[in-house]
């Protein structure tokens, strides 16, 4: 097939400022990302940010409004013209997991061989079986299987017709948390075995950093970020990424030359990330773990609510200025509610926003 | 990716689907649009005549019949329903699905079966002068065919509705409302009354409004009985006076309590959403009662499902078998014609559903979903408006043609529509739209969109996703849908009678014809048949009452 890009390193899937929307109304605009062969991609976000909507026009079911959608160079989407989805080569799995209830685990998994022999595919559905754990289900059917093998499966259905890229949309929320935990490290475990290029959906950051080789942070239609979870949490590039991303605090600072800023807490300095003028007015983020329990410092906060997490405690605590911050202290140091605890600042790099 | 085509975004072409729903809809309404123009139009000339001479008849009796009927099915129907879901006792499994047996009955048979027991020539009262040695007019014997029995006839054959959907709903109250009551300091006779009663209220309304639906569409056991209401007088008038205006303005009169009871039912299904707790409860400990109870309660509920299908059942048998003087060969002819028919309007309702809730299901644009309503608005028209709704237009439209024919060429047509089949199947259709919708969209509902996308993802094309998932999945809704309107096609009567061809009978029309000639033995094959056809529904829905919560137990 004639490649219409002009792209020719190689890479497993490219989104070229795409744009998809219903009705002249953009639900995503000018999303980019590349993801390599073998990677794990992660779109993060708050419900109702896209997040959906860019991975169903890459499987193929939405039209793009603008952009392309490149898969190993050959181009698949663009506003023009695209390839159906049956011929993407590109597998899925859906929140509601939506396993065939006419037809067993064997055929659920062979679904996708219709063009193997009949020898191949049987082997394939044996392989896959005992890849997800789950070999001697082959003849029950989904109703009867619990809700994490149920997943298992429909994860070995997408994956039997050996597709260029896996999609995975919201596929752990329909399962509990204890679950969640065990199914996620297996689940990437299966796709890292596979060699399996993936792009998963979710709202939950802990399964984007469990699961995610790089990450896309969107929020109202647009990709904020993309990086690795190290990279979005500490070296966040919008507002939106470091207030969404984890626990953190703003607090309103000056900067003071190329490496420092003035804050409540005191002179901080650090890499800066952004070469803000002197003196300008700066909101610079600060996580629970940045900010240690240090009774020798000048820096005082009164405790006003905490939280015990078994190995520390969550404080949340009241400056002098009256803003209040978050802060993690080992479990060993009990303090009371509207006790006085001294604080300091342990920063690497500066994270600041203009304010 | 050589099999890979790029194809052309497909930009707002002519939706076909949509298009062909939206007329369905508009072509199903016309029978209610001709009746409710002629409500607003008629002149009040035909008014005046109707109020001075039958209508204040025709209101008290089919007022009195609603009132009789709804206090008898409520009396059945709540009590049975909460015993069975409630309490344990002997024989409990076996009538909580049996109650529901009455409804294989149409009234109008119900009744035939009871005046043959119950009338001055039958066992009964010749058992009484036989003992007594009394003769005609010495001794009291109440008259079967009355206002009064007509009201017992009906309220046999449709106190399952109220069971069925208060069942459902003292079924589904989870058990930790009714303890937090008991923590509160209600007994739990206290509780029954002002907890599990007013949270079943709505459940109870909307069986009770079906019920009653049914009693205002009522022709046969009226007529029979000879008591003067609504559907008896639409007929009246439109053959005995040939007053088409009269008649469909009576219709309309009709269809303002109809819709009244719609109304109700609407509201009372919005509320069962607004009350229904959602949550499934996980176990459902039954009251044990002591012996001398558990057997009163057992009879109490037998009583219904033996003067509601046992007896007139049996009787029935006996009759069809020794008595009946019925040729074998024109019984088949019945039976062939019924059949075919009700098989015809079944496929016709339910590939029309198909393509209504296929449109649905791919337009999520209003005018597509205000055309489904509008299809299923049928069920609750009486069969007589719908008649009357049908012949007019087409009546109107076959003159037209043959008017035209005369003008252009020198051959002659007969009635196109109105005297064939053709009218007789569009009425079923109109009135059991909402059936077989309601059967389809159920199964189409369980096929989520996910799987659809599934299917494409795994390299299946829009077609094959239709064939290999689709098509398996939807198999057993189909079949029910196209049963149950199969069934309710056959024992349909005021609608058959109206339409049908000159000369073309079906068994539910033998049986009543029969029946009005005094021959009510004669009548008990082909009843016996429309009973026995009856059953299979209600053998699918005591199936799926009594599978999926109680062996969850």
């Amino acid at each position: 097939m004639a490649s219409l890009s002009s792209h020719n390193t190689l890479k497993d899937i490219t989104l070229n400022d795409v744009s998809v929307g219903y009705d002249k109304c953009a639900v995503v605009q000018g999303a980019s990302f590349t993801l390599l062969e073998g990677q794990i991609g992660c779109l993060l976000g708050p419900s109702g940010c896209g997040k959906s909507t860019l991975l169903r026009a890459i499987a193929g079911f939405e039209p793009l409004m603008s952009g392309e959608i490149l898969l190993d160079d050959e181009l698949i989407s663009n506003h023009q013209q695209m390839i159906s989805p049956e011929h993407r080569h590109i597998g899925m799995v859906f929140q509601d997991i939506a396993l065939f209830p006419h037809l067993t685990i064997g055929q659920n998994i062979a679904f996708g061989l219709g063009e193997w022999s009949k020898g191949d595919a049987q082997r394939r559905v044996a392989y896959l079986l005992d890849l997800v754990g789950l070999s001697g289900f082959e003849q029950r059917y989904p109703h009867s299987l619990s809700g994490g093998q149920q997943q298992r499966v429909a994860l070995a259905r997408a994956i039997a017709p050996q597709p260029k890229l896996l999609l995975m949309d919201e596929p752990f929320s329909g399962l509990d948390a204890k679950l969640r935990e065990e199914l996620v490290p297996d689940i990437r475990e299966i796709l890292k075995h596979e060699k399996m290029s993936a792009i998963l959906v979710t709202h939950d950051q802990m399964e984007a950093f469990a699961m995610a080789d790089q990450i896309s942070v969107m929020d109202a239609g647009k990709i904020h970020q993309t990086g690795s979870s190290y990279q979005i949490y500490h070296r966040p590039e919008t507002r939106f990424v470091a207030s969404f991303i984890g626990h953190g605090d703003f607090l309103p600072a000056k900067v003071c030359g190329a490496d420092c800023v003035h804050s409540d807490l005191g002179t901080i300095r650090g890499k800066l990330n952004h070469g803000f003028a002197d003196n300008t007015e700066v909101e610079l983020l600060v996580r629970p773990d940045d900010i240690l329990h240090d009774n020798d410092s000048e820096f005082m906060g009164v405790i006003v609510s905490k939280w015990f997490r078994g190995s520390h405690f969550l404080y949340r605590v009241k400056l002098a200025s009256g803003k209040i911050v978050y802060c993690f202290v080992s479990s060993h140091h009990n303090h009371s509610m509207g006790e006085k605890i001294g604080l300091s600042v342990n920063l690497d790099h500066l994270v600041m926003f203009p304010k | 990716m050589s099999d890979a085509t790029l194809s052309l975004v497909k930009k707002a072409k002519f939706n076909w689907l949509k298009a062909v729903s939206i007329s369905i809809a508009a072509i199903l309404a016309l029978p209610i649009f001709v009746v409710l123009v002629n409500l607003f139009i008629g002149d009040g000339e035909v008014w005046l005549h109707l109020y001075r001479t039958v209508l204040v008849d025709y209101v008290t009796n089919s007022l009195l019949l609603m009132l009789g009927v709804g206090v008898g099915v409520l009396c059945i129907g709540v009590p049975c329903a909460w015993l069975t879901s409630m309490c344990q006792f002997p024989g409990r499994k076996f009538l909580s699905w049996a109650l529901l047996l009455p409804m294989a009955v149409p009234a109008y048979i119900i009744a035939y079966t009871y005046t043959g027991i119950l009338d001055f020539a039958g066992p009964v009262q010749s058992f009484i002068r036989d003992l007594t040695g009394l003769s005609y007019g010495e001794y009291w014997f109440f008259e079967v065919r009355s206002l009064g029995g007509a009201i017992v006839m009906l309220t046999l054959v449709l106190y399952p509705y109220v069971y069925l959907m208060s069942r459902a709903a003292f079924l589904e109250q989870s058990e930790n409302t009714l303890e937090v009551s008991r923590t509160l300091g209600y007994s739990s006779r206290a509780a029954f009354f002002k907890l599990a009663l007013p949270l079943a209220r709505p459940a109870i309304i909307t069986g009770l409004t079906l019920a009653l639906m049914e009693t205002l569409a009522d022709y046969g056991t009226v007529q029979y009985f000879s008591v003067s209401t609504f559907t008896t007088g639409i007929l009246r008038t439109f053959y005995g006076f040939g007053d088409i205006a009269a008649a469909s303005q009576l219709a309309g009169m009709l269809l303002l309590f109809v819709a009244v009871l719609i109304l109700l039912e609407r509201y009372s299904r919005h509320r069962i959403r607004y009350h229904g707790s959602g949550m499934k409860k996980a176990s459902h400990r039954r009251i044990e009662l002591k012996r001398g109870a558990a057997l009163l309660v057992s009879v109490f509920c037998l009583l219904p499902i033996l003067f509601g299908f046992m007896i007139p059942a049996a009787v029935l048998a006996y009759w069809a078998m020794f008595k009946a003087e019925l040729p074998g060969a024109s019984f088949l002819q019945l039976a062939w014609n019924s059949f075919y028919l009700a098989a015809l309007a079944a496929l016709i309702a339910v590939a029309l559903a198909l393509v209504l809730s296929y449109a649905v299901r791919l337009n999520k644009s209003r005018s597509v979903s205000i055309s489904v309503s509008i299809a299923g608005l049928g069920y609750a028209l009486p069969g007589t408006i719908i008649a009357i709704g049908t012949i007019v237009p087409l009546a109107w439209l076959d003159h037209r043609i043959i008017e035209l024919v005369k003008e252009y060429t020198e051959g002659r047509v007969g009635l196109l529509f109105s005297g064939t089949l053709v009218a007789l199947l569009f009425a079923y259709t109109v009135r059991f739209m909402a059936v077989s919708l309601g059967a389809v969209q159920n199964g189409l509902g369980k096929i989520k969109p996910s799987m659809d996308m599934a299917g494409r993802s795994l390299g299946l094309s829009p077609y094959k996703v239709l064939t290999r998932i689709h098509i398996p999945l939807l198999k057993s809704s189909v079949l029910t849908a196209i049963l149950i309107v199969f069934v309710d096609v056959l024992k349909e009567l005021p609608a058959t009678l109206v339409l049908r061809p000159f000369n073309f009978n079906t068994l539910a029309v033998r049986a009543f014809e029969l029946a009005s000639d005094e021959r009510l033995i004669d009548a008990a094959p082909a009843s016996l048949m429309i009973v026995l056809v009856g059953l299979a529904p209600v053998i699918l829905l005591s199936r799926s009452i009594s599978s999926p919560i109680e062996h969850s137990k």
